[in-house]
């Protein structure tokens, strides 16, 4: 029982009002604010939990993207990681890089790092795709535990609650495993200004994906991206009779 | 024998002009202080943001608890404390930085941290011994023990060396014992460490006669004999605890002396010097919120058909609440830049950043102040500002006779060359030169071309005016009055007031010149904001200037006087009641 993976996804804020960029190919993150994707700001929390209880002794805070990531990585060892991975990727890589890209990294450091958990945030908010984590332990083939509202250890198994649309399902896998948080799975800490600084200390190392003999390749191409129609404006009408011909008269019924 | 004075501020009372403190815009944080300032402002918002209730805090009268322990826990106690002694180890513009997102959310809570760590033990991180630092700082960094400045008392607050607080050693000699009482002490009622400025008789040297001087202690509540009053019940700022505190013999050991025996006074106006900056840019901060609130409004209440913020009403006071803002902010980060600088020269800057944080913020509130609207209470937290670590009245003197103080010596030793003419040829011919210029209307060759973005120079050339002009009357309010200009109250405020218009108006431009040639997005607006501001301040600047030339303003003086002295002769107000009863 020894070491876990959390990935940190630098994301535009999400108090932040998204703009398209005029050519449609994406949306504008120039001089916007960024910060740590909520449901990864959860991850680190429960992995730094597992530590404070001392079921694991390390933990490790992975990020993949451009310079500007290793922000990220450093709230995560504020929060109380002990080191982190910086993945370099930038340029057309970096806009093209998608969840099996991701999955493979993950993948490859997890075997690397000899890891018995890697803990993600379900999805991001940015591209709301809830796959890496699924990708990551097909890749694996190692057991998953997604959408978890609660995690507790229990010797080389874990237990994990599942948020799912029925309700709450409780599943018991064995590790290593990778398990994907949801939103009640706890409240992230705020960092200190002391736990900043003493970050400031803890390592983080460089590589590049193919270091870990990742390819970036997309498989995937976006070819427009444009701003939800305007909500138009409704009517109101008297009576049921009303409804039910302005309905037939629109092609509704 | 000359040395260079770099203030900005102390040059313009002598009509001339030092750049070297206030172009180009300071910046003085290196990479690394920048980018751990970076880290720590999202999660000091956050807090603020997401955990402080300011309107909870502000119905309890007291911080709440879980609060301060969240606070503690984040370091917020010991912003400034060197991080070997347990603390952050801020420079003034990390701290500025920090304390204007306090500012912006929770003025009280601003003063609680303000009164602990910018004044309550400033002191022994100015001037204490390192004993006196290993002691008490780590402590005071965690916030485990709170601290507050004792230097007012009933009857002196604005007339601080008047105190009567008594520190007489004990016969054995290892103990001052301390008698008195404290009034307006904020965090009184929570302190366990107090710097405490009490008189002690000691001998002067030159006459051989017994004199009262004043030393600063650091007491402990510990010591014994200390005890406070209860919170006073405030208008504003009521999180913050404020309350008399009394010393009852307590014995206070001869090593807890903070700085010189008999050197107290300078300690105290050392540690409201260099706290003075934190409220300019805690200000600054608490505009920032309030204009967001105040546009919100104007952008969206809708009268007589149209958005309200399309009526010219309106758009002038947005208008002007963005300068302030801009004017403040420039000035806070230009004073804590300079600081950091290693400048010992920024008092006069300091407390023009002071009065004008805190007098025309008032502008601020065209906006509907509902109870609970968050508006209401920052405007009654606001008051306070213009009175406490200083009054905007005495530092309005404050700065005008600084100013006049070196522009009097410059002109005694113009007066001395005068004496003897051919041994200071080149000094006198300087200014013959100059006034001979000023007299047939021509520029002395003053300049900021060179400092000033070239957009921006015709602005500049309002302010170089405005400068000598300003020289001008300086010199010759010298002329009139001689030493008696400290009694002249009238042409002081008016004097101040232009200092600080002038320091205004070159901040401006030194901060939108910056921005014009980094190309930032907003340099166009930044320039609009400096030309307004300039051409206004430039008016109001020449008005006091005339008005002290005038025969009709020596007048009005003359008769304010008078109706002061016959309103307070009478007990109020004297001219009976139109109605006859």
């Amino acid at each position: 029982m020894s070491r876990v993976l959390v990935g940190v996804k630098r994301v535009i804020d999400y108090a932040v009002k998204i703009r398209v960029k005029p050519d449609h190919s994406g949306v504008v993150t120039d001089g916007v604010k960024h910060s740590m994707n909520p449901f990864c700001e959860i991850a680190v929390e429960e992995a730094v939990k597992l530590k404070e209880k001392k079921f694991i002794k390390e933990v490790v805070a992975v990020s993949c993207g451009p310079t500007q990531v290793t922000e990220t990585i450093r709230t995560a060892l504020a929060m109380g990681c002990d080191r982190g991975i910086h993945v370099e990727v930038s340029g057309k890589d970096y806009e093209a890089m998608g969840p099996l890209q991701i999955a493979k990294i993950f993948a490859a450091l997890a075997k690397k790092e000899e890891a018995s958990l890697v803990i993600l945030g379900k999805q991001a908010i940015d591209d709301d795709c809830n796959q890496t984590g699924q990708m990551t332990a097909a890749l694996l083939d190692w057991p998953q535990g997604t959408f978890a509202s609660e995690v507790t250890i229990d010797g080389e198994k874990v237990k994990v609650v599942r948020e799912i649309d029925g309700g709450l399902e409780t599943i018991k896998i064995s590790m290593p495993a990778v398990l994907t948080a949801d939103l009640r799975l706890n409240t992230p800490r705020y960092a200190t200004l002391p736990n900043i600084m003493k970050a400031k200390k803890k390592k983080i190392a460089n590589m590049k994906p193919a270091d870990l003999g990742v390819d970036m390749v997309s498989r995937v191409e976006v070819l427009r991206v444009d701003e939800p129609p305007t909500r138009l404006a409704g009517v109101k009408v008297e009576t049921v009779d009303d409804l039910v011909a302005k309905l037939k008269a629109n092609g509704t019924i | 024998l000359w040395f260079v004075v770099c203030s900005f501020a102390v040059n313009m009372f002598k009509g001339q002009i030092n750049p070297s403190q206030v172009f180009p815009f300071p910046s003085v944080m290196n990479e690394e202080q920048t980018q751990f300032l970076q880290e720590l402002v999202p999660p000091v918002s956050k807090f603020f943001e997401e955990v402080n209730d300011p309107a909870k805090n502000d119905s309890l009268e007291k911080v709440e608890d879980s609060t301060m322990e969240s606070l503690k826990e984040m370091g917020a106690f010991g912003l400034q404390v060197p991080q070997d002694l347990g603390g952050v180890g801020l420079t003034n513009t990390q701290y500025a930085r920090l304390v204007e997102i306090v500012g912006q959310h929770d003025l009280g809570v601003g003063i609680t941290l303000g009164a602990h760590q910018s004044i309550g033990f400033k002191g022994i991180l100015l001037v204490g011994s390192p004993a006196q630092k290993e002691k008490y700082l780590p402590k005071l960094a965690t916030g485990e023990t709170l601290a507050a400045f004792c230097l007012t008392e009933p009857a002196s607050g604005s007339d601080a060396a008047s105190i009567k607080t008594l520190a007489t050693l004990s016969p054995c000699g290892k103990h001052y014992i301390l008698n008195g009482g404290k009034i307006w002490i904020s965090n009184g009622g929570l302190a366990e460490i107090f710097t405490v400025f009490a008189k002690m008789p000691m001998m002067d040297e030159k006459t051989g006669q017994m004199k009262d001087k004043i030393t600063a202690f650091i007491v402990e509540r510990s010591f014994g004999g200390v005890t406070h009053g209860p919170p006073e019940k405030k208008m504003g700022i009521k999180a913050s605890n404020t309350a008399e505190v009394y010393f009852e013999n307590v014995p206070v050991p001869i090593e807890n002396v903070l700085g010189e025996v008999g050197g107290g006074f300078k300690v105290a106006m050392a540690i409201l010097n260099n706290g003075r900056f934190g409220m300019a840019a805690a200000l600054s901060g608490t505009m920032k919120g309030v204009i967001t609130q105040a546009v919100d409004h104007a952008a969206n209440r809708v009268q007589f058909g149209s958005k309200i913020h399309t009526y010219g009403a309106i758009q002038e006071k947005l208008a002007r609440m963005t300068m302030l803002q801009y004017v403040t902010e420039s000035m806070a980060y230009m004073i804590s830049g300079n600081m950091d600088s290693g400048s010992k020269d920024y008092h006069i800057e300091a407390a023009i950043s002071k009065i004008f944080a805190s007098t025309d913020i008032l502008w601020l509130f065209p906006v509907v102040c509902i109870q609970g609207s968050g508006v209401e209470r920052v405007m009654r937290d606001l008051r306070i500002f213009r009175i406490f670590e200083g009054t905007n009245d005495i530092l309005r003197l404050f700065v005008a006779l600084n100013g006049f103080q070196d522009a009097g010596k410059h002109l005694k030793s113009l007066q001395k060359a005068l004496k003897n003419p051919l041994g200071n040829a080149g000094l006198l011919a300087g200014e013959i030169t100059k006034r001979a210029k000023r007299t047939a209307g021509l520029s002395t060759g003053l300049t900021l071309q060179g400092s000033v973005h070239p957009e921006l120079s015709h602005s500049g050339n309002l302010a170089v005016k405005a400068i000598e002009h300003f020289g001008v009357t300086v010199e010759d309010m010298l002329l009139k009055h001689g030493k008696n200009i400290l009694h002249e109250q009238f042409v002081l405020k008016r004097v101040a007031d232009s200092a600080i218009d002038l320091y205004a108006m070159v901040v401006v431009l030194s901060r939108a010149s910056r921005s014009l040639s980094q190309g930032h997005a907003s340099a166009q607006h930044e320039k609009i904001l400096c030309e307004t501001w300039c051409i206004e301040a430039y008016d109001r600047i020449m008005k006091n200037v005339k008005d002290l030339k005038s025969s009709s303003t020596t007048q009005v003086f003359k008769n304010m006087k008078a109706i002061s002295a016959a309103v307070v002769e009478n007990g109020g107000i004297v001219a009976p009641h139109p109605l006859g009863f």
